[in-house]
């Protein structure tokens, strides 16, 4: 991109005169930015430069790469969130006040913020606030945070193209026939295509 | 595609181009008609425009909810709940959500594709248990509009010979998932019949539509056509005829009429310039939704109808009412690590549960359908939230990833849907202050639960569970109390709206006679949800679809006959 154009594309007047909405100038803003650092790294709109590191390798802790796949990191989950998180501006203090809290809980253990703690603290304050079912009472702010912020991963990953991937999910094609349900699932579930689809009816 | 009236009169105008106003300019155009039909929203083809198969990875917000399309990026319907520039407004007290749809087809471009007729105990609920009132048609005066629809539409479905649950002309239904395989076998235990379903998606080649390829996405409309929708199914093709002129993204207003009370054509916003129009028809045909045709009507203000065009009898916005509805999900531990294979179909169950019992000993009238969802569907925004609801999960890292593996289409829900008894509480009216941004009054919302309904939700919730433990399987929420209704869904979020225009056998108590014409209008019908009478324990598409062509059909007979 143009040195010159890069500078049209940081004024908000012309964004809004196209048409743009905040969040859609926000990430023009930030992209520009990027392009005249000459950086291919993806620059967050919504997270601050502090809390980019705690989010990526909060979702890479949530779910990491093993035998079959890359984890959060590979897949684009955090960037995946920065985008949500900018789109909707209604829903965004969770983030903000949970890793707030991730930091606060990290200080007042170890002294020092999350991304300098070493994996075993990190994984002592998961621990705490990763079972909805064993959490305390001081704790429920940080599993509530948390429990958010699984699941806002799971979306992230599962439909990137390595969670679909390492999913095996084979739908969403065209097929010429519909065969059901494969005969080795047909058995270990117990059922039959013999079965009667009539409606049972008794007296 | 025209974006203008073309003609100084034409034979009819319609406003709305869901399955009524689709179905009526079908029949009419087919019959020599010059239609000019006017659409709120913007042009749809699903061979052309649907995002059928977009991958979640394709786009940054993985098939989330955006303002135009609550249902999600790729869901075809554009509209919902909230739309700039068109409020709603409600009484104090009432909890009630309309859905407007704003485009070529309206909400047929992502329904659910249920289509299940209305049974003979369907028009004649009063006679049998002496509440609401009777159609003033029957089953058997209908029937033949249903055989028609399943013809000219396709549906596929088995036959079943149930009582009050009329077989129709069915393609050959898709064999069940495995997940479905289990389901039936725990409704058979419990004696709840389980049927395969009744859905207007095509299995063979159909009137030059390709069949169905089973890949699941029929809510983001079909490129292939073969599920029904107004827009590809009945306009575009009508269009073909030369005799059909849609106008999109025209508001209509309200219909005019002369100094004898004859409808004269509708008056519209052209949205795109804000210009008041106006197209004059011989005979004008409201299918705007159940609702917005109330709305146009009350708005319809003249001398000869001060309380809006049709409404002498005071009933137009009256007797509203939607189905009920709740849902119960359950984790069943034998669809846990599942044997991976391509379990899409089509796009909804491929069986469910028909009404069952009799009322005699339940502590509620009426009754309800079940729908069932599951399997090893695509990943979407939201995919598995809720993991830690299941056994033995890991919280985080290379156990919980396992996890997700693990448990992924493990999980099997139902959804009721039922009938709603009218309610003298229940109705939308004209709000005496609030105008939209095109300066035409809005409704003002009433609204609320009978016993009827909230203990039909609870009989709902009990099946339902017991079915999971019959799957042995598990629900991680508990049964919601009577205070919130047994789970019983907001007014409205069915988007089943019915009874707003109803029709029935005396001017005196109605607005529209059994021809869906205007009592006191005999040049205006109405062929949405409207003109119900009632609701049912089924959804009323394909009743709305057989309906409007019978009054179609009946507009055709009484121009040749010159009585309009």
């Amino acid at each position: 991109m143009e040195r010159r154009d890069v500078v049209k594309l940081l004024t908000a007047a012309s964004l809004a005169a196209i048409g743009l909405g905040a969040p859609e100038i926000a990430r023009a803003a930030a992209q520009a930015q990027a392009a005249l650092q000459g950086a291919p790294v993806y620059v967050p709109v919504f997270f601050s430069k502090a809390e980019w590191p705690m989010v990526r390798s909060l979702a890479e802790l949530v779910i990491p790469r093993d035998a079959r796949s890359g984890g959060a990191t590979e897949a684009g989950v955090s960037e995946f969130m920065d985008f949500i998180l900018n789109e909707n501006p209604g829903s965004q203090k969770w983030m903000r006040d949970g890793l707030t809290w991730l930091n606060a809980e990290c200080r007042t253990r170890f002294t020092r913020d999350w991304v300098q703690c070493s994996p075993s603290q990190q994984h002592a304050v998961l621990n705490d606030i990763a079972f909805p079912r064993k959490t305390k009472a001081a704790a429920k702010p940080g599993a509530e945070f948390f429990t958010r912020f699984r699941d806002l991963t799971s979306s992230g990953f599962w439909t990137s193209r390595i969670g679909i991937k390492d999913l095996g999910y084979m739908g969403n094609v065209t097929v010429p026939a519909w065969n059901g349900c494969p005969e080795p699932q047909l058995t270990k579930l117990g059922v039959s295509y013999k079965m009667s689809l009539h409606a049972v009816r008794r007296g | 595609m025209q974006t203008q009236p073309k003609r100084l009169e034409y034979d009819v105008v319609i406003v709305g181009s869901g399955a009524g106003g689709g179905m009526a300019a079908h029949v009419l155009t087919q019959a020599g008609a010059n239609v000019l039909l006017l659409e709120a929203g913007g042009w749809w083809d699903n061979t052309k425009d649907s995002q059928m198969m977009k991958m979640p990875y394709d786009s940054p917000r993985r098939g989330a909810a955006t303002k135009e399309r609550p249902f999600g990026e790729f869901d075809a319907c554009i509209g919902g709940w909230q739309i700039p520039g068109e409020p709603y407004t409600k009484a104090p007290g009432t909890r009630f959500d309309w859905w407007r749809g704003r485009m070529l087809g309206g909400r047929t471009n992502h329904w659910g594709r249920i289509s299940l007729r209305f049974g003979p105990d369907d028009f004649r609920r009063k006679s049998i248990d002496g509440l609401g009132d009777d159609w003033p048609v029957t089953y058997d005066e209908v029937a033949p509009y249903y055989d028609k629809v399943d013809r000219l539409v396709g549906i596929f479905g088995s036959v079943e010979k149930l009582p009050n649950h009329p077989d129709g002309i069915f393609q050959s239904a898709p064999r069940p998932r495995c997940h479905e395989l289990l389901v039936k076998q725990a409704a058979d235990k419990l004696g709840v019949w389980c049927i395969p379903a009744r859905l207007s998606i095509i299995t063979k080649a159909t009137n030059s539509r390709a069949p169905c390829h089973y890949c699941a996405q029929c809510n983001r409309g079909c490129m292939t056509n073969s599920n029904f929708t107004s827009g590809n199914v009945l306009l575009i093709p009508a269009a073909k005829t030369g005799r059909l002129t849609i106008v999109t993204n025209a508001m209509a207003r309200e219909v005019t009429v002369d100094a004898k009370g004859s409808a004269t054509g509708v008056s519209y916003i052209d949205k795109a310039t804000g210009q008041d129009r106006h197209v004059k028809g011989r005979i004008v045909v409201l299918a705007a939704s159940a609702c917005e045709s109330a709305r146009i009507m009350l708005n319809s203000k003249s001398s000869r109808f001060p309380h809006g065009i049709g409404n002498s009898s005071g009933v137009v916005g009256q007797y509203l009412t939607d189905t009920t509805g709740t849902d119960v999900a359950g984790y069943i531990p034998k669809l846990a690590d599942p044997i991976n294979h391509n379990c899409d179909g089509v796009g909804g169950g491929h069986i469910y549960m028909p009404w069952w019992l009799n009322n005699k000993s339940l502590g509620f009238p009426r009754g309800y359908h079940i729908e069932v969802w599951g399997g090893l569907g695509q990943p979407s925004y939201g995919f598995m939230g809720g993991i830690e609801h299941y056994p033995d999960f890991s919280g985080y890292g290379a156990g919980l990833k396992n996890d997700y593996r693990r448990f992924w289409g493990a999980t099997v829900g139902f959804s009721g849907r039922g009938e709603m008894i009218p309610n003298a509480d229940s109705y939308c009216e004209i709000d005496p202050a609030q105008k939209d941004q095109w300066g035409i009054p809005v409704l003002r919302f009433h609204w609320k639960w009978s016993d009827h309904e909230t203990n039909q939700a609870r009989h709902m919730q009990e099946t339902f569970r017991r079915l999971i433990a019959e799957m042995g399987g598990e629900v991680f929420s508990p049964m919601p109390g009577k205070d919130k209704g047994y789970g019983l869904a907001t007014g409205g979020s069915i988007i089943h709206e019915l009874g707003t225009v109803r029709m029935g056998g005396s001017a005196a108590t109605s607005a529209l006679n059994a021809h869906q014409q205007a009592w006191d209008c005999k040049n205006l019908f109405v062929a949405d949800g409207g003109p119900f009478v009632s609701q049912a324990d089924k959804n009323p598409t394909w009743t709305i679809l057989a309906l409007a062509w019978r009054a179609a059909d009946f507009i055709v007979q009484q121009r040749k006959a010159g009585a309009i």
